[in-house]
């Protein structure tokens, strides 16, 4: 496939926005996935809702989106408010109880879809595309559908904003202010089973909770506000899905779901090493930068308290000194005459004016910070 | 509020997690416009017993009135200082920002803060301290400048009643000293503080008031009056000295 066809192809065009728009959703609503520490929720939610797919269809005997995914979506709500339940109710753990419904729900779903193919009818073929997903069957009417969705999440999201931040920070604070907590969180967790419900067609069950918790943690590496990082974690799932269906396209018939997996993790590779604030690289950077700074000045302040026991300051001493003191490098050394704090002549240094000056001020300085 | 009624008042109150009881039977009155500590040691239900007063746990038996009514009808009277520990402070958000969260009862649901929360809540960052802080990441603070964020984000609520869940776990002297300062500002207002205390050497120093606990009630009542080796040795289990009473 040539390029110019990814813009002029009409199923192509169909694809990508449906993708793009896909991933702006999970990424906005991942990121309260993440920052509620409810990351495994997702992929739980989308194992959940396995069964209700195959029950859809035994149901109605049709293979109609519609009717699936409301399936998906009646099953993936009664796993999630299962999982909660367990998890108020007993003393099992919330990681124990998600293991344990989406083990439960997904292998009764397996099951269903077993029986289903042993089934004389022929719509059967092509349930089992809800495992890993095919964006090829995305229609326009699916694109409308996840627009709508996306834009009604977006309304409650902007009018309930300072709500659910508190609620993200510091749930039990937001109850003694008197808001129903109960209520922000059906609010939010809904409309997550709504957003994985959407993506199971294109993206499928086992890879979901991947286009929910990418874009997210990748956004988080790039900034410290809640409002920056939904709108990055958008793009990013945007970005995703417009990148991985041009991929698959291009590369005749590779999967569009996990290329845009794929994608959406190796923007969170990038951010985990390339963000300026949070990333590896920099920190590294940074690490070393100090180090090097630390040894600087510990050497000049260990200079400085030789001579200033001496009349003149630029008294000659032997380099060997040196040698016995802790964080003295023959970097620094140079570093330090270059920077013409001290001179050196063969085997002695001896400090200058300028480089007294400089050592007085760390010395008074670090004593400060002490305080 | 200058009514008659106790600040808070709770009759009979039992909480347990699973069958093990953490709060017996407790009966408690605590007179408005007090600095009260609570004492007791570990798994005693001090926090507990905070938490039950403000509606975050729901206790098996009893019940619990702030100022003659329940603590669903007095939101706006009470402010709460959570456990340091009790959330992630690597949340993306500002200083600034977790105070202009103390405004957010008062706003009620949907309405945003405004002018008018912005400037109270750097009033209250100005009074902890935290002025030149407001724009920092929150992770990037200190132990006990978070600890001063709490703090400043219950002062924001204007409250009549603050519960405060040890307010001087791992901070330092200094903003020790700070702290208290604030609290005996409150009271001097005629405020109502009531304070998880682990220190028991400071507590004639800092409160009026002390409450005992040990999963049941010990006693509560004037410092003055209560606190002494027999209160604090049936409390604690051990035969208690205390060095500040000689």
């Amino acid at each position: 496939m040539e390029l110019m066809d990814f813009f002029t192809d009409y199923t192509l065009r169909t694809i990508t926005l449906g993708t793009a728009i896909l991933g702006a959703i999970c990424g906005m609503l991942g990121s309260f996935a993440v920052l509620r520490k409810q990351s495994l929720l997702g992929d739980a939610i989308s194992h959940a809702a396995l069964p209700g797919i195959a029950i859809a269809f035994l149901i109605t005997g049709v293979k109609d989106a519609n009717y699936i995914l409301l399936g998906a979506l009646v099953s993936g709500l009664i796993g999630t408010f299962w999982i909660k339940g367990i998890v108020k109710r007993t003393r099992l753990k919330s990681d124990t109880a998600l293991g344990l419904i989406l083990s439960l729900f997904f292998g009764f779903g397996m099951l269903l879809l077993t029986f289903i193919q042993k089934m004389p009818n022929a719509n059967q073929a092509g349930l089992d595309k809800y495992l890993f997903g095919q964006a090829a069957t995305l229609v326009e009417k699916d694109v409308w559908i996840m627009a709508v969705v996306t834009g009604v999440s977006l309304l409650v999201l902007l009018l309930f904003w300072k709500e659910l931040k508190l609620l993200l920070f510091d749930e039990d604070y937001t109850k003694t202010l008197g808001f129903n907590t109960r209520f922000l969180d059906i609010l939010i967790t809904t409309f997550i089973v709504l957003a994985i419900v959407l993506g199971l067609q294109t993206v499928g069950v086992v890879l979901m909770s991947a286009m929910l918790l990418a874009p997210a943690a990748a956004a988080r590496q790039w900034t410290n506000s809640l409002g920056v990082m939904i709108i990055l974690a958008s793009i990013f799932g945007a970005l995703s899905g417009v990148f991985g269906t041009a991929i698959s396209a291009s590369q005749n018939n590779l999967s569009t779901g996990p290329v845009i997996v794929l994608v959406a993790a190796t923007f969170v590779v990038i951010s985990f090493v390339f963000s300026p604030g949070r990333g590896l690289l920099f920190r590294e950077i940074r690490f070393r930068r100090n180090r090097r700074e630390l040894h600087f000045k510990k050497t000049l302040t260990f200079m400085y308290h030789i001579a200033k026991n001496h009349e003149n300051v630029s008294h000659p001493h032997a380099i060997r000194i040196l040698n016995n003191f802790q964080g003295f490098t023959r970097k620094t050394l140079n570093k330090l005459e270059e920077d013409q704090f001290v001179q050196i002549t063969g085997t002695d240094w001896a400090m200058t004016e300028k480089g007294y000056l400089e050592a007085e001020s760390i010395f008074n300085q670090i004593g400060k910070d002490n305080d | 509020m200058n009514t008659n009624l106790p600040a808070i008042q709770i009759d009979d109150l039992t909480v347990a997690y699973d069958y093990k009881p953490v709060l017996w039977d407790i009966d408690l009155v605590i007179p408005e416009g007090v600095l009260m500590a609570i004492v007791g040691p570990n798994g005693a239900g001090k926090s507990t017993l905070i938490k039950s007063i403000l509606g975050i746990i729901k206790p098996i038996a009893g019940t619990v009135q702030v100022f003659g009514a329940p603590y669903k009808k007095q939101v706006d009277k009470v402010a709460y200082v959570p456990q340091k520990g009790s959330v992630d402070w690597d949340f993306p958000t500002t200083a600034l920002d977790v105070v202009m969260m103390g405004t957010y009862g008062s706003l009620g649901w949907i309405k945003r803060p405004g002018q008018k929360e912005k400037k109270a809540s750097l009033e209250a960052l100005e009074k902890v301290g935290m002025l030149e802080f407001k724009s920092r990441q929150i992770s990037q603070l200190s132990g006990g400048q978070q600890q001063r964020i709490f703090l400043a984000r219950a002062l924001v609520q204007n409250a009549a009643i603050y519960l405060m869940d040890e307010p001087f776990q791992g901070v330092d002297a200094t903003t020790e000293k700070a702290i208290i300062n604030i609290l005996k500002e409150l009271r001097q207002a005629g405020k109502t503080l009531i304070v998880v205390h682990h220190d028991l050497q400071t507590v004639p120093e800092y409160f009026d008031w002390v409450t005992f606990l040990n999963v049941k009630g010990i006693a509560s009542g004037p410092v003055m009056d209560i606190f002494n080796d027999d209160n604090l040795t049936k409390t604690y289990g051990i035969n208690y000295k205390v060095a500040v009473n000689q």
